[in-house]
């Protein structure tokens, strides 16, 4: 082997023994990777019962009922498979609505409820303008582009 | 062709070369920035859910594009500078750090703006925020690697193991996303299938991003030219130069 050849292979390892030993690491805190757990995972007793943690869900359509004599609200989030129902009393961001995704941070109570310290919105990757968004919501289902 | 590559990579080749390429492509970037930011402030549509206020992607993205391709280029630099020994790549590897820490603080901080009115904070440690975080981290420490070392040749050598091994975290930029529940979004525009945004919105941010690709090889030039005389003071064609710049 020459000494560039040799060089070469060398580098090669290096790369190859940082992505493994990384893929390991990552791997091994997947839990604390994660940013949020789903309410799929909160009914598959995944969530930690006994600490803060933050949840993950879209917001379900009719589900927002706000307390007119304060800032307290309540809502529903789904994952399309379960359901986990969240109360909050703050000021919710701008792009919280139902339908939204959001991220809440905070602890799950004895009987399935999460009490959120913070509300965070998520938004997704698409971007359009107002018409294009309207006339998709108008199309019948199925007839997304 | 391996003839070619010898006479690209010569410093004094390749400083005539960066020389006579870097005030043609500022200008070219120039005419992109202003055609791409008339597009993207003026005349694309407001967002149908993040209304004005999404018109910050027009430098956030590019900017986090270039975070990661400046990597690419200081690490494979570094990658060929080890194996072939090249000069001309320890020059090149030496003047893209700075300008990918830029770019990569440009993202962070655009993104922080940006996260505020959206996801209601600035910062959250979410996989892709905490991994390009580190990718800031990796170009600081690339620079503070050369400027302790004294001996240019050794502080190259280091610099580039570093890059080299640090090159392992943009692929967990890209993907985690993926990987992981984030707070950040998938990506729109690198993913599998059609952009999801709506054209309107897409030509100003294709234009955006090559603009910032040719800033980025015109400063790039621009750095490279000045490592060159450095590394190469005592050459004679860098005298000449100097001779010649004198007699004007």
């Amino acid at each position: 082997m020459t000494p560039r050849r040799r060089r070469m292979v060398t580098i090669g390892l290096l790369i190859a023994g940082m992505a493994l030993a990384t893929g390991l690491i990552l791997q091994a805190f997947e839990q604390n990777v994660m940013y949020f757990y789903s309410p799929a995972d909160i009914a598959a007793g995944k969530a930690p019962p006994d600490r803060d943690f933050r949840i993950g869900g879209m917001v379900v359509d009719g589900s927002v009922k706000r307390d007119p004599e304060s800032l307290a609200v309540t809502f529903v989030l789904t994952d399309y498979q379960h359901e986990t129902t969240v109360q909050y009393t703050g000021i919710l961001p701008d792009l919280f609505r139902e339908g939204q995704g959001i991220v809440a941070h905070g602890r799950l109570d004895t009987s399935g409820r999460f009490t959120a310290r913070e509300v965070l919105a998520k938004h997704d990757e698409n971007y359009m303008p107002p018409e294009v968004a309207d006339s998709l919501k108008k199309a019948p289902p199925g007839a997304t582009p | 062709m391996i003839k070619t590559l010898h006479k690209y990579a010569s410093p004094m080749h390749f400083h005539a070369v960066a020389r006579a390429w870097s005030a043609p492509l500022l200008w070219l970037a120039a005419a992109l920035f202003l055609a791409g930011l008339v597009g993207g402030l003026v005349l694309a549509p407001a967002d149908y859910q993040q209304g004005e206020s999404f018109r910050i992607i027009y430098v956030h993205v590019p900017s986090a594009w270039l975070s990661m391709f400046a990597y690419l280029v200081m690490a494979g630099a570094g990658a060929t500078s080890l194996i072939w020994r090249v000069k001309l790549m320890d020059a090149i590897a030496r003047a893209a750090a700075p300008l990918g820490a830029s770019f990569t603080a440009l993202a962070l901080a655009t993104g922080s703006l940006w996260g505020k009115p959206m996801w209601g904070t600035w910062w959250v440690w979410d996989a892709r925020l905490t991994s390009e975080l580190l990718l800031l981290l990796l170009y600081l420490g690339y620079m503070a690697l050369q400027s302790a070392i004294d001996d240019r040749r050794a502080a190259a050598r280091a610099g580039a193991v570093l890059a080299v091994v640090g090159v392992v975290n943009i692929p967990i930029i890209h993907y985690s996303v993926e990987w992981w529940s984030t707070l950040h979004q998938p990506a729109t525009i690198t993913r599998l299938g059609a952009p999801a945004m709506a054209t309107s919105m897409l030509i100003p941010l294709l234009l955006m991003a090559l603009a910032f690709q040719l800033l980025f090889f015109a400063l790039l030039f621009i750095r490279v030219r000045s490592e060159l005389l450095e590394f190469e003071q005592r050459a004679s064609w860098v005298r000449e130069i100097l001779r010649q710049a004198r007699s004007r």
